[in-house]
């Protein structure tokens, strides 16, 4: 590692942000979600890039849209998910391209670390017939997002960077360069490019398919796809190839040590000489790529005269492991030879025709009942109280995304519905709709910054159509899962700039709601009462269920909490409320003080008056 | 360690850091063949596993290792089971690890869970620390009161260390994670210069001493 300039250990969302400083960009937007935030809060921290936090990804790719326009090179980063609210301006900015430099990063999360789905973005690319780009590691998450910029100016195309959470949280080294200031390109009017009437819209149709067969030849000559071939010797295989991207790559390097590798860079459009080149004289290749057979059905449409295989053997769901692959290693060559610590192994021939599976499914584990250690809200977390009362009341919970999606797991076992950002209010119109008699029976919820993000639509939606159900706004002062961060409700920019802070009861109210309540969940008796009272209504009714989040105000306890165990009458109803603070060790009940904010919410959740303030 | 079946009469007369020595000659070697070193960290979301992995790694590449580091960010943070990796080699491709060559177990019931990773030749270190998960008190399920015989079911090569004890001793209970790195740091062949450059480098400026100390603590426990 004897490089000039400077290594640095970086996650892959900071080498895509210092790729992105590196390439001179001078705006970046984004909607925090996982596994994508780190990119902009990693640019945020460069001054000479412009970054905001949209409401959410469609603005957010259509502020990126217009900053190119304006001339300056730009950023826009999401989650896989994300790009489905953003799909709409998406396909539409393929036609007309850009001026100055678009990247959009699409974060997937195969295995679902922190998702409602596994989809697999990479079809968008296809779709909308737009470049894209895998990297496998840091080093090429700021390698690619550079060249990025320059494939998106010379072909007058947004250009695609998919990246997974294993790219994207994994952190290796990475040599840095020095920023090179992009000129801008003044902003010239064109509307046949940018305005798409259907006349317009024609003509850039066919600029993209002629735009898509000048990137079919880049994509041949691209150094971004690369051959890896074993080193000469006795076990060199020869009639067996591996085409594979991004994360998979490094897994299939790590594992096969004696067959051919091609590592697809730009994934879309794929190289097809390239592939046909690497075919000649194989019998057989196999692709190994996380969830769809992306790029296998793409090979096998080329009828290349060699059996391709890869779904065959690996799971269509989930993440790729070194342990998949090391499994299908031993099931076609052999088990013994891999050698983790030496290096050796053979990978010769094997007869496709042989019955192999890898399931995951069958993975080691530690024998034995080992409690499980399921994600909860925190000790303290005022959405916990809301959720306490909407089950007491046994009520029908339209649910969304956000820290709060956990009261579905016991003991709050809350929820009824999860479907994606801003879906709960909708729903619970539906229900309404489909059963008139659940009047008073259905609640939705929804967090502060899913509210700004998708909620306004469908809270208008309900009042011009005469929803009379109780929408439930947990605002927490701050978008809490994805790590805390700002959002319109909180009066500050990314960039730490003070703005306006936008209020959901005035948003409500603006919308037509007539009963608004902002309430305290700490005051746990009042927010039973207030809910009681607004299912009563007859019109639609939101409440605030205010409060910041506690992590936010570490450090600051309010009173210390015990439980007298003279007065404890071991009822268990304390652990129903499902704080981690409240313990029951060898029969006896009892508050962690470590852990404990003091929010003394339990206290009041006691019938027997044992938990008490000091 | 194969003749270590034996481990209970053999530790007696042992001198203590005859087995730190061991595995520090072998990772040398190994290290200097291109072999790859995986050590996996397991504990509970919000213990701080991400600078723990970042501590280890950032020494590492300060000897001139290459490395990769894997890491749970989002909703499994919020007091789940979780777990982070630390590759470090000549050159390193995968960032996950498939079998672990060291465990560092920052509470002990997610050492349990994650004991079959760990390779046959491999050595566990476990913080004498419970967390006891929320699922407990709903499933009428106890928290193992035999940890330390579910590990020698899987291996003899462990040790505990008070670590989160001499956290508090020191006035801070974050840096429990700093002792058992001190204790790690017996093992694996990095420099002593290194792991306190990388300390200074990524924790707090107020609490780098702290941090020192605790490391310093962490190494003086010997098995």
């Amino acid at each position: 590692m004897k490089k000039k300039g400077q290594l640095k250990l970086l996650a892959g969302n900071e080498a895509i942000a210092r790729g992105a400083y590196e390439a001179g960009v001078r705006v970046a937007t984004a909607y925090p979600g996982t596994p994508s935030t780190e990119i902009l809060e990693s640019i945020s921290h460069y001054k000479e890039i412009c970054s905001q936090w949209s409401i959410n990804e469609k603005v957010a790719l259509e502020v990126a849209s217009g900053a190119s326009i304006g001339g300056a090179r730009t950023l826009v980063a999401m989650k896989h998910v994300g790009l489905n609210v953003a799909a709409d301006p998406f396909m539409t900015l393929a036609y007309t391209g850009i001026n100055a430099g678009l990247v959009l990063v699409s974060a997937d999360d195969p295995g679902m670390y922190s998702s409602q789905n596994e989809q697999d973005n990479r079809y968008y690319s296809r779709f909308a017939k737009v470049p894209m780009l895998e990297p496998s590691d840091s080093q090429e998450a700021r390698d690619f997002v550079i060249k990025a910029f320059n494939i998106s100016e010379r072909f007058d195309t947004p250009v695609m960077l998919r990246t997974t959470t294993r790219i994207s949280h994994s952190r290796s080294v990475v040599l840095m360069g020095k920023r090179v200031e992009h000129k801008g390109r003044g902003y010239e009017k064109d509307c046949q490019k940018y305005v798409m009437i259907p006349a317009f819209g024609r003509i850039r149709h066919k600029a993209l398919l002629k735009r898509w067969n000048l990137l079919v030849r880049f994509s041949e000559q691209s150094s971004l796809n690369r051959l890896y071939s074993p080193k000469t010797g006795k076990n060199k295989s020869l009639s067996i190839g591996m085409v594979t991207s991004g994360i998979s790559f490094q897994y299939a390097r790590e594992i096969f040590h004696h067959t051919p590798i091609l590592k697809l860079g730009i994934t879309n459009p794929i190289p097809y000489k390239v592939i046909n080149d690497f075919a000649q004289g194989k019998k057989l290749l196999i692709v190994i790529e996380e969830l769809e057979p992306f790029i296998q059905e793409q090979i096998q449409q080329m009828n290349l005269g060699v059996k391709v295989l890869g779904k065959e053997y690996f799971p269509q769901y989930g993440e790729l492991s070194p342990e998949i692959l090391e499994d299908f290693h031993s099931q076609i060559f052999g088990t013994d030879l891999i050698g983790r610590h030496h290096g050796k192994g053979t990978d010769i021939d094997f007869d496709a025709s042989k019955n192999i599976s890898v399931n995951p499914e069958n993975k080691k584990s530690s024998s034995g009942s080992i409690p499980q250690r399921p994600p909860v809200l925190c000790a303290g977390c005022p959405h916990r109280s809301v959720f306490y009362v909407l089950k007491k009341l046994r009520l029908k919970v339209m649910g969304d995304i956000g820290c709060y999606t956990l009261s579905v797991l016991p003991p709050l076992s809350s929820l009824d519905s999860c479907l994606c950002m801003g879906a709960g209010i909708g729903q619970a119109l539906g229900m309404e709709k489909a059963d008139p008699k659940t009047k008073g029976k259905i609640v939705s919820v929804i967090g502060d910054s899913t509210f700004f993000h998708s909620g306004i639509t469908p809270l208008v939606d309900s009042v011009y159509n005469k929803g009379s159900g109780l929408i439930i706004i947990l605002d927490n002062r701050i978008t809490a899962m994805t790590g805390h961060q700002v959002n319109p409700g909180v009066g500050k920019t990314l960039m730490g700039e003070d703005t306006t802070e936008v209020k959901a009861e005035e948003i409500a109210r603006g919308a037509g709601v007539k009963n608004i309540k902002v309430v305290d969940p700490y005051e746990i008796d009042l927010f039973e009462r207030t809910v009681r009272e607004e299912l009563k209504k007859d019109q639609l009714s939101v409440i605030i269920a205010r409060r910041k989040c506690v992590l936010l105000e570490k450090g600051k306890t309010v009173v210390n909490v015990y439980i007298d165990e003279k007065k404890c009458e071991k009822c268990g109803l304390c652990l129903k409320f499902g704080c981690p603070a409240i313990e029951l060790r060898e029969d006896r009940y009892s508050i962690n003080e470590l852990m404990c904010t003091g929010c003394g919410v339990c206290v009041d959740i006691c019938k027997k008056n044992a938990i008490k303030i000091e | 360690m194969k003749n270590d079946n034996n481990v209970n009469n053999y530790k007696k007369k042992r001198p203590k850091g005859v087995k730190q020595e061991k595995y520090l000659k072998r990772w040398k070697k190994l290290l200097e063949s291109g072999s790859i070193m995986s050590i996996l960290f397991t504990g509970v979301g919000g213990q701080g596993i991400i600078l723990t992995t970042t501590v280890l790694a950032e020494a590492a590449l300060l000897d001139g290792f290459d490395v990769k580091v894997s890491e749970v960010h989002g909703m499994a943070q919020r007091g789940g089971s979780v777990i982070g990796s630390v590759r470090i080699g000549r050159k390193v491709y995968s960032p996950i690890v498939n079998s672990a060559d060291f465990i560092v177990s920052l509470e002990k019931l997610e050492a349990v869970r994650y004991i079959y990773k760990l390779d046959t030749e491999g050595f566990i270190i476990v913080n004498d620390f419970e967390i006891y998960p929320s699922s407990m008190y709903l499933d009428g399920i106890k928290y193992p009161e035999n940890i330390i015989s579910k590990l020698t079911g899987y291996t003899s090569n462990y040790m505990m260390v008070k670590a989160t004890e001499i956290a508090k001793n020191l006035n801070e209970i974050r840096v429990s994670n700093t002792v058992l790195l001190g204790s790690l740091s017996n093992f694996i062949p990095i420099k002593r210069d290194s792991w306190i450059k990388s300390i200074k480098d990524n924790v707090p400026k107020r609490a780098v001493e702290v941090n020192i100390g605790a490391f310093n603590e962490g190494k003086k426990i010997l098995s």
